[in-house]
């Protein structure tokens, strides 16, 4: 196995997924912004809704290509580049990505169209009834993504196969109602919607100190404040709850996240910042609070966290479990529906551990003939890269009770106080627009890094993942992605600026003249 | 009663290839004119304006029409996972290829009329041209390596190895019959292309892709012939050593495989395929009539019988393979061994059963609102025509 193949495999994907995961969010709340937006316009009539419409709904455009565009990358590089994880898990894997297809980006995409080119071809309504389908499509489509990813993170409902030598799907209502995929699908349409608020918030803001289209901004802020408020909350509740799904599934995700060396006495403590030192095995300079990690993690007083050290020993038994199933299965390879019954059996109580044998492939071909040392080695490779992942959390949580506070005040003053908005209020809402899609890169990084050395938590490895690939190939597209990548980027800035420089265009005497018109067109039939 | 066993797992797997099938013809029929006018968008419009009335056509529904190919790739995934696994990892590059063309053409639509600047306008028509020929082209070239045969090799654990390095796996695609199949393929989009500009732009724009739509469809029509007379007599094509059970575990290294006399002896076992064929020429000789006397809906009618014809017949004959190996043609990946198990293919199958027809309904009123010509005076109004 030729390591460079995978450390190249995953820096592309971790590349391209991030890169993906830039325009998702944005595409998420401002497909919802916009159509509450409409809303408001088909129900008052007044044209300073539809030009807030339009406005944010060409942003929304923008946005919306770049996301479509770096989508079709995700769903094609599982085969290019994961060509065994594919195979390996596509039974279970693929059927959630199909269905996305199928029930949500076929909707967004099929609307989107129309809600840009259908103006004046459809009624009032009917073209709101457009929206409101792109924005459910753009929901949809996370839903699914995330069942697929909450599998990964969590793999119920699917058993090993020794015929077919892969996962199986055994019920999709358990894939599909995986507890983790559900938390983990409101917690990231939350962060979705917070980013979209964040910008709307912080375009109308700086709308405002440059007193330009007040009337949009002002409304704008309004709209997004109270939006952006409950979501969130509700970004840092779910976050909770993905918390508490990883005490109970991803022990050692949630051990990394919290620096967690030895197991405390329960409720253990909640360690606030410090440095941890994976060498070591310490978190220097530790600060704690007592008794918050243990409510989090277990929602108890006396239920225990394990800690990093006593989840490695629990892994090393799991390895040497695991290669009594990947014997058996040697055997179970070569004489098929023909094997013994005393090979399937010792098989079928081994095989939740094949997984852990299979970290043994990262070493030698053959895992049987694994020293003590390679084995204690794999045991250790469970341990994932700590302080990226104890960091990237705390930022990701600072920043959540940041939007609640700023969405908070907004919220209050656009509310109950007029709508006076000090100046100092106004630049900081300008200045905090990129945090929301820091917060959200990070929560990639805790739960995609942090669920190393594995693809499938427990099942199958990341290093064993890869396609027979040259390194050669990985670093030709690693630079064409990173080159179409950039430049994409600066032209997909260039062109955001420059239309929230320009403004809304169309004036509000066009919207008048508009609304007449729909009238005459609509009063035959009343 | 277990829910899944309401389909037997044999007609799940026959099923499954039918939508294959399905969902590949349909993003040939719809994606396939987004490419073909991108392929023909430097020599159709010459303006700026027309350009726009040519983008603005598409403009509205290209991106409903790329989910074909997205949903094609979630299919394949989901129903046949070795066949994503081995070719997709197989065909890397190339489909690096026309990942970029996917990449760059959302963009070009969404961005080329965003600045005045003409040097930025021409450079997003060459991205849109670009985007539309080369995976229309590289389509073509994959198939043909298909009814070749590809060099890979199963491991007992079945892992997927493609013989030959970076550059050997890319340019080995470029044999000379996937060539031929590559023209054939770009030549048809750009002719079902044409028939999507006459139908939806007209005078000058109109009579421009007339021509260009007549001189593609000769090209389909010598270009198809000629392949298959090339399959006739020149290639090899494949079958079971021993037919496998087709309820049994999908693995393809449980099954042997070995090269046979000619794929068009299929033509023998299953005389009534030929209809496949057969329409495939019919529908390119009375497009190009069409396109040349001047209907405005028919050539796009015809078009689409010829892309079905084609597709269906590359299908129909190498049935049940989906992708045979050349260096080791045990490895070789078939409807009976290389599916999803009996499980999810019934899952994907209600999924299917509930949203493709939703799909197919919303399509077609999506078309039926924005159904008219784009013209000249259209694309000066942004409320309608955004491109």
């Amino acid at each position: 196995m030729d390591i460079g193949v995978v450390e190249l495999s995953r820096l592309q994907f971790a590349m391209t997924a991030l890169y993906h995961f830039l325009f998702v969010p944005l595409t998420l709340g401002l497909s919802i912004l916009v159509a509450i937006m409409e809303t408001v316009y088909v129900m008052t009539d007044r044209p300073i809704w539809r030009q807030m419409t339009k406005f944010w709904g060409t942003l929304f455009g923008i946005n919306f290509a770049m996301g479509v565009a770096t989508g079709v990358v995700m769903e094609f590089q599982f085969g290019m580049n994961w060509s065994y994880y594919s195979h390996y898990v596509g039974d279970v894997f693929g059927a959630p990505l199909a269905i996305e297809g199928l029930m949500a980006f076929f909707l967004e995409a099929t609307f989107v169209g129309l809600w840009f080119f259908g103006w004046d071809r459809l009624t009032k309504v009917g073209h709101l009834v457009v929206a409101w389908l792109v924005a459910f499509g753009s929901n949809f489509s996370a839903l699914w993504i995330l069942i697929a990813n909450g599998w990964m993170q969590n793999p119920v409902g699917a058993e090993f196969n020794p015929l077919t030598m892969r996962m199986e799907m055994t019920s999709f209502f358990e894939v599909m109602f995986n507890t983790v995929a559900q938390a983990k699908f409101v917690h990231t349409v939350s962060a979705g919607y917070v980013t979209a608020s964040v910008f709307v918030l912080g375009v109308s803001a700086w709308f405002l100190l440059k007193g330009r289209h007040v009337g949009l901004a002002r409304r704008s802020i309004a709209v997004a404040s109270s939006f952006g408020l409950a979501a969130a909350l509700s970004v840092v509740v779910l976050g909770d709850e993905s918390g508490y799904d990883a005490g109970l599934n991803q022990k050692m995700k949630l051990a990394a996240i919290e620096a967690m060396w030895e197991t405390e006495p329960a409720p253990a403590p909640f360690t606030l910042v410090g440095i941890p030192d994976q060498q070591a095995r310490e978190t220097k300079w530790a600060l704690h609070v007592p008794y918050v990690m243990g409510l989090i993690g277990t929602r108890s007083l006396t239920e225990e966290i394990p800690g990093i050290n006593q989840l490695e020993e629990e892994a090393e038994r799991r390895v040497r479990s695991g290669l009594i199933a990947y014997d058996a299965l040697m055997t179970i390879q070569q004489d098929r529906e023909a094997t013994d019954r005393a090979v399937m059996q010792s098989f079928e109580d081994h095989s939740e551990d094949l997984g852990y044998a299979l970290l043994l492939r990262r070493y030698l071909d053959d895992p049987r003939e694994a020293t003590d040392a390679q084995i204690a080695q794999a045991a250790e490779d469970t341990i994932p890269h700590v302080w990226p992942i104890f960091w990237a959390f705390r930022i990701m949580v600072g920043l959540g009770f940041l939007f609640i506070a700023t969405m908070g005040y907004f919220f209050v003053q656009s509310s109950f106080r007029g709508g006076r908005y000090p100046v100092w209020a106004l630049r900081f809402a300008v200045l905090i627009i990129p945090a929301p899609w820091i917060a959200a890169e990070l929560g990639w990084i805790v739960a995609e890094y942090g669920r190393q050395p594995w693809t499938v938590d427990g099942i199958l490895p990341t290093a064993l993942s890869v396609s027979a690939l040259s390194v050669t190939e990985l670093l030709l597209t690693i630079a064409g992605f990173a080159t179409f990548y950039t430049v994409l980027f600066l032209i997909e800035i260039k062109l955001l600026l420059k239309y929230i420089r320009k403004g809304p265009t169309e004036d509000v005497q066009l919207t008048d003249d508009w609304n007449a018109a729909h009238r005459a067109r609509l009063a035959p039939a009343e | 009663m277990i829910l899944y066993e309401l389909v037997s797992f044999e007609h799940l797997r026959l099923i499954w290839w039918l939508l294959l099938g399905v969902l590949l013809i349909g993003f040939a029929l719809t994606d396939g004119f987004d490419m073909g006018t991108g392929a023909l968008l430097p020599f159709v419009a010459k303006t700026d304006t027309e350009r726009r009335v040519v983008i603005n056509t598409v403009g509205p529904v290209w991106e409903g029409n790329q989910v074909w190919f997205i949903l094609g790739g979630g299919a394949i995934f989901a129903a046949f996972p070795p066949l994503y696994a081995v070719s997709f990892s197989g065909f890397y590059l190339a489909l690096f290829l026309i990942l970029s063309a996917f990449i760059v053409r959302p963009v070009a639509f969404k961005y080329r009329s965003k600045r005045e600047d003409p040097t930025w306008r021409a450079r997003w028509d060459w991205a849109l041209f670009f985007g539309g020929a080369v995976p229309a082209l590289l389509f073509g070239v994959a198939v043909g390596n298909v009814l070749l045969g590809v060099p890979f090799h199963l491991t007992p654990d079945l892992h997927s190895v493609y013989e030959g390095g970076a550059f050997g796996k890319l340019f080995g695609l470029l044999r000379p019959f996937a060539l031929l199949c590559g023209i054939v393929s770009l030549a048809m989009l750009v002719m079902h292309g044409a028939g999507w500009i006459v139908l939806k732009t007209e005078g000058a724009i109109a009579a421009r892709a007339r021509r260009f739509g007549s001189i593609a469809s000769k090209v389909v029509l010598a270009g198809y012939a000629l392949a298959g007379l090339w399959l006739a007599f020149f290639i090899d094509g494949y079958a079971f050593v021993a037919e496998p059970p087709h309820d049994g575990p999908s693995n393809p290294l449980a099954s042997a495989v070995a090269h046979s006399g000619s794929w068009l002896a299929a033509y023998g076992d299953r005389p009534w395929i030929v209809i496949a064929p057969v329409m495939g020429f019919l529908g390119t000789v009375m497009a190009g009539r069409a396109l040349r006397s001047g209907g405005e809906l028919s050539p796009l009618g015809w078009s689409k019988m010829a892309v079905f014809g084609m597709i269906s017949s590359v299908g129909l004959t190498i049935y049940p393979f989906l992708l045979p190996s050349s260096t080791n043609p045990d490895s070789s990946l078939t409807i009976w061994d290389a599916s999803s198990s009996h499980q999810t293919l019934f899952v994907m199958l209600v999924a299917t059963a509930i949203f493709m027809p939703l799909i197919l309904i919303y399509t077609a009123w999506v078309y039926r609102v924005l159904w008219g010509k784009v013209t000249e005076d259209d694309v000066s109004n942004p409320d309608t025509h955004s491109y």
